[in-house]
C-alpha cells in the first residue's frame, strides 16, 4: 500500500509538469494539443544534456550539475517547441488544433531519434534525480510518503503552487487570464496580446518538459520508455480535470498516477483487464467534465477564448 | 480657437479601401460641455470617434488638444491625452469582478491590491452616484451595470473626456434617465462628453450641442437650445437625390402575408418586436426603414420561422390552394417549401445564407440536398442553376467551383439572392441586399427585385438608404425600437418624414412628432 502511494506520487508529478504547463498555456487562449510531444522533446534534451554531462566528468559528478544541467536542458526544449507553436499559431497564423497536433507527431519522432543518438550513460544519472532527503528515513511512514522524493518530486509541488499564486494575485496574472478570456479586451486595456500568447506558451511548455524528464529519471529510473506520450495526453486530460486550477492539480496528479497503476497493485488482473484500468484517469475526467457542463458555473469554463486565434485587424 | 477647447479636429479624413469613412470633418468638443454627434447608420459617427479614441488614425488632418497637436496611435496613447471611450459592444471579462476589469491592462507602481482598487472604484461610483458593487461579476451583472463599469473604468484612468456609443440602445427608459443624470454630474465637474446617438429626443434633452454628420461629411454644429427637430432631422438625412431606379405600378394585389400583433423576446427577455402588424401584398415592393437593430432582423426571422414568436399571427395567403395558414406553427422548412423566402444578408453576409467554404455549386445545394431519391447527390440541377445564376447576374469568378468566400462581397450577395430568386418565391424578404456593393451592382439587385414584383411576387426589402426606399418601394412601413411608427407611400413621402418616424421611439411616442 505504501509502495502503491509512493509510486502514484512520484508518476503523478509527471502529470503535474504537464498539466501546470499546459494551463498556463491554456490561460492564454493557447489550445496546445503538442504537450505529448513537448514532454518527448522535454525529456530526451534532459537525458542528452545527462549524458554529456555524465560523459564528461565520469565518477566525480557532481549531485548540483547532474541535475542542474538536465534541467535546463529541459526546460530549453519545452520552450523551444513552445515557440515553435506560439510562430506557427500567432505570427504565421496556423490552426492550433492542427499545429499541436503535429507538434505531437514531431516531438515524438525527434525524441525517439535522440535517445537513439544518445549514449545509456544518462540512465546513471537518475540516482541523483533520486536522491531524497536526508531525514527521510527517520520519519517512519510520514517520511516515506512526504519526504522520501528526488528533487523533481518537490519542484513540480512549488511550481503548481507559484503557478496558482502568480495567476489569482499578481497583476501578470490578471492580464493573462483577460487575455484567455477576451483577447480583445485585453487588446484594448493596452496588454500586448501577443507577447503574452508567446511567453505563456513557452514557459508553459518549458515546465511540460519538465514532466517527460521527472516520467524517466525519477519514475522509471532512467530507463527510456516509448510511452511517453500516453503521459502527455493524461496532463492534457488533467487539465480539464482540475478545472484549469494548479492548486488542485496536485491532488488530481495524485489521483491520476494512482489509477494509472492501479491495476498493477491489485492482484490476479489479467493483461486485458489492466489496460481497461488504465482508461480509468480519461473516465473520471470525462465524468468531471459532464459535471461541470451540467453546472455551468462559469468560473469553472475553459478559458473563453481558448483555441480561437486573434488577429487584431479583423473585428 | 476657443480658449474652452478640448480638442480640435482639422480636416479629418479617413478611408476603407476607396469609401471615405469620414471627409474633411472639423469639430471641436469643449470642457464642461455635453456634445452629441448625431447621424444615420453609417455616417461615420463612430469611426470619427474612433480616431480620437486611438482605434483608427486618420489618413489626413490634424487632432489638437488644449491647443496642441497631438498623435494618438493607440487606446493606450489616447489615455495619455485623458480620452477614454466606452463602446457599444462592452469590452469586458466576463468571469472577473468590476474591479478586475477596471484595473485591467494597467501597470501601477506598487503592490497588486484589489481591496484597495475596489475601495477607488467606489469612491468614484459614489462621486458621481453610480450604484455598482465592486466585486460582482460580469457575467452576473445587466446591462446597464456592465455599461456603469465601462464608464468607472475611463473615470478610474483619469479620463477627462469620455465619448460614449451609443449608450442608451441597450438601456431602458428608466435606466437612460439615470445615466444621463450621471452624464450632467460629471458636466459639472468640467468633463467633456461626446455621446454619438441617432435618437433626437435624447439629444434635445442631454446635449449642450450636437454635431451632425452625413454619409461621412461634417454638416454642422448647433447649439441645442437653437435648435429643434425639424432642423436636426433636415441636417441628418439631407436633401432628396434622384436615382431614378424604375419603378412600376404594383399590378393585382392580393394581400398574401398578413402580420397581427407580433411580440418577440431575445434571449435576455428583453421585448424586441411589441405588437407589430402589417400586410404585404402581391406584387408590391414593401419597404421597411428603421435604425439598425430596431428589430428588422426579428421581424424577418419570424416570418421564416427562426424566431420564437411569443404572441401575434402571421397569415400566409397560399395563391395556389387559397387557403390561410397561420406560418407561426410551420417549421423553417415547411414555411420555405409554401414559397416564403429569407434572403438575409446579415452584417455578417456568410453566416446565415451561404457557406464560404464551399464552391457556388455546393452553395445551390444547401436549399436542394433533399430533393433526389438516389443514393448520391444529384449535382447537375444545382450546377446548370450555378452558372445560371453567374451568367445572368454577372457575378464575377473565375468558375463556378470557386468557394464563396474568395469572392468580393457584391458578387457573394447576388449569389445568394438570386439563389433564393430561382426558388420561384411567393413571398422574398430581402434585408439589406445593397450593403456594400457598388451602384451597378446595387441597381443588379433592384432590378432583380423589380422584376419579382413584376412576377406577382411580394416582396419585402429591409434597407437604410432613405433614397432607395423611397424610389423603390411602393408602400414603407417605418419600425423604431421594436414598433411600427408609421406607414407611408413611398411615392409621396419624403426623407424628413421617414426620419423621423425611425427616431421616434416607443417610449417617445406623440407630442415628437411634425
Amino acid at each position: 500500500m505504501l509502495a502503491f502511494l509512493v509510486s502514484s506520487i512520484r508518476l503523478g508529478m509527471a502529470f503535474l509538469f504537464g498539466s501546470v504547463g499546459e494551463t498556463i498555456t491554456e490561460k492564454s487562449g493557447h489550445l496546445n494539443l503538442g504537450i505529448p510531444g513537448v514532454m518527448c522533446v522535454g525529456a530526451s534534451c534532459g537525458c542528452f544534456a545527462e549524458y554529456l554531462y555524465l560523459s564528461k566528468a565520469g565518477v566525480n559528478a557532481n549531485y548540483f550539475l547532474a541535475v542542474f544541467i538536465p534541467i535546463v536542458a529541459t526546460l530549453f526544449g519545452g520552450a523551444v517547441m513552445g515557440f515553435i507553436f506560439s510562430f506557427l499559431t500567432v505570427t504565421l497564423r496556423a490552426n492550433q488544433n492542427v499545429t499541436g497536433l503535429a507538434l505531437t507527431t514531431f516531438g515524438v519522432g525527434v525524441s525517439d531519434y535522440m535517445i537513439a543518438e544518445t549514449g545509456s550513460i544518462y540512465s546513471k544519472g537518475s540516482r541523483f534525480f533520486t536522491t531524497s532527503l536526508p531525514f527521510a528515513d527517520d520519519l517512519g511512514v510520514v517520511g516515506e510518503i512526504l519526504f522520501s522524493h528526488g528533487i523533481l518530486i518537490y519542484l513540480a509541488i512549488i511550481i503548481a503552487l507559484a503557478t496558482a499564486f502568480v495567476l489569482s494575485k499578481t497583476r501578470i496574472g490578471l492580464n493573462l487570464r483577460a487575455v484567455g478570456e477576451n483577447p480583445a479586451t485585453a487588446d484594448a486595456a493596452g496588454i500586448n496580446v501577443s507577447r503574452y500568447r508567446y511567453a505563456s506558451t513557452c514557459i508553459g511548455c518549458a515546465i511540460a518538459g519538465l514532466g517527460g524528464l521527472s516520467f524517466i529519471m525519477d519514475y522509471l529510473n532512467g530507463n527510456w520508455e516509448y510511452c511517453i506520450d500516453a503521459i502527455g495526453w493524461l496532463a492534457i486530460a488533467l487539465v480539464i480535470f482540475t478545472v484549469w486550477k494548479p492548486g488542485l492539480a496536485i491532488i488530481g496528479s495524485i489521483i491520476f498516477g494512482a489509477l494509472y497503476i492501479a491495476s498493477s497493485y491489485i492482484t490476479g488482473v489479467s493483461f486485458a483487464s489492466k489496460e481497461i484500468f488504465k482508461m480509468l484517469p480519461y473516465v473520471v475526467t470525462i465524468i468531471v467534465l459532464v459535471f461541470t457542463s451540467i453546472r455551468d458555473k462559469k468560473e469553472n469554463q475553459p478559458p473563453q477564448s481558448l483555441g480561437l486565434p486573434y488577429f487584431r485587424e479583423e473585428r | 480657437m476657443s480658449a474652452n477647447a478640448a480638442i480640435e479636429l482639422k480636416n479629418i479624413s479617413k478611408y476603407f479601401g476607396g469609401n471615405a469613412a469620414n471627409k474633411n470633418v472639423n469639430l471641436t468638443i469643449n470642457r464642461g460641455e455635453i456634445l452629441s454627434i448625431l447621424g444615420e447608420n453609417g455616417s461615420g459617427k463612430t469611426t470619427l470617434m474612433n480616431m480620437i479614441a486611438g482605434i483608427y488614425f486618420p489618413d489626413e488632418g490634424q487632432i489638437f488638444i488644449d491647443g496642441k497637436e497631438a498623435v494618438i496611435h493607440s487606446p493606450k496613447d489616447a489615455f495619455r491625452y485623458k480620452i477614454g471611450m466606452i463602446h457599444q459592444h462592452f469590452k469586458l471579462v466576463d468571469v472577473f469582478s468590476a474591479t478586475e476589469n477596471i484595473i485591467l491592462g494597467l501597470s501601477e507602481k506598487g503592490r497588486f491590491d484589489l481591496k484597495e482598487a475596489a475601495q477607488r472604484v467606489k469612491e468614484i461610483s459614489d462621486r458621481y452616484g453610480f450604484e455598482i458593487d465592486p466585486m460582482k461579476k460580469i457575467h452576473e451583472m445587466s446591462v446597464s451595470e456592465k455599461q456603469t463599469v465601462e464608464i468607472i473604468k475611463v473615470l478610474y484612468r483619469g479620463a477627462d473626456i469620455l465619448i460614449l456609443d451609443e449608450p442608451t440602445a441597450v438601456l431602458t427608459p428608466q435606466e437612460t434617465r439615470k445615466l444621463f443624470s450621471v452624464l450632467r454630474k460629471m458636466r459639472e465637474d468640467g468633463k467633456s462628453i461626446v455621446i454619438i446617438t441617432h435618437k433626437l429626443h435624447e439629444v434635445l434633452s442631454l446635449s449642450d450641442k450636437v454635431a451632425v454628420l452625413r454619409k461621412g461629411e461634417y454638416i454642422g454644429t448647433v447649439k441645442t437650445s437653437e435648435t429643434d427637430e425639424g432642423q436636426l432631422t433636415e441636417m441628418m438625412v439631407g436633401k432628396k437625390v434622384s436615382l431614378n431606379i424604375d419603378r412600376s405600378e404594383p399590378k393585382n394585389c392580393e394581400e398574401r402575408l398578413v402580420v397581427r400583433n407580433l411580440n418577440c423576446v431575445d434571449r435576455e427577455g428583453v421585448k424586441i418586436l411589441n405588437n407589430v402588424s402589417f400586410t404585404a401584398h402581391s406584387g408590391e415592393i414593401l419597404g421597411i426603414a428603421g435604425i439598425a437593430g430596431s428589430g428588422q432582423r426579428e421581424l424577418l426571422e419570424a416570418i421564416a420561422g427562426l424566431q420564437k414568436v411569443n404572441e401575434g399571427e402571421i397569415l400566409y395567403n397560399n395563391p395556389k390552394t387559397g387557403a390561410c395558414d397561420n406560418l407561426r406553427d410551420k417549421t423553417p422548412m415547411q414555411i420555405r417549401d409554401l414559397g416564403v423566402r429569407l434572403s438575409f444578408v446579415p452584417e455578417d453576409r456568410l453566416g446565415m445564407g451561404l457557406v464560404g467554404n464551399m464552391d457556388i455549386i455546393d452553395n445551390m445545394m444547401l436549399r436542394s440536398y433533399k430533393k433526389g431519391k438516389s443514393l448520391f447527390l444529384e449535382r447537375k440541377g444545382p450546377r446548370d442553376l450555378a452558372e445560371k445564376i453567374i451568367k445572368d447576374l454577372e457575378v464575377v469568378t473565375p468558375d463556378a467551383k470557386t468557394p464563396v468566400r474568395r469572392l468580393s462581397g457584391g458578387n457573394i450577395q447576388k449569389i445568394l439572392v438570386g439563389r433564393e430568386i430561382a426558388a420561384s418565391p411567393t413571398v422574398l424578404m430581402a434585408a439589406y441586399p445593397v450593403r456594400g456593393l457598388d451602384i451597378g451592382a446595387s441597381y443588379t439587385i433592384y432590378n432583380l427585385l423589380n422584376k419579382q414584383k413584376e412576377k406577382g411576387v411580394a416582396v419585402v426589402f429591409v434597407g437604410e438608404d432613405l433614397d432607395v426606399l423611397i424610389e423603390l418601394c411602393d408602400r414603407i412601413i417605418v419600425i423604431g425600437s421594436g414598433s411600427i411608427t408609421g406607414e407611408v407611400d413611398a411615392r409621396t413621402a419624403t426623407k424628413e418624414e421617414i426620419g423621423l418616424l425611425m427616431t421616434k421611439s416607443a417610449d417617445s411616442k406623440g407630442g415628437q412628432a411634425k
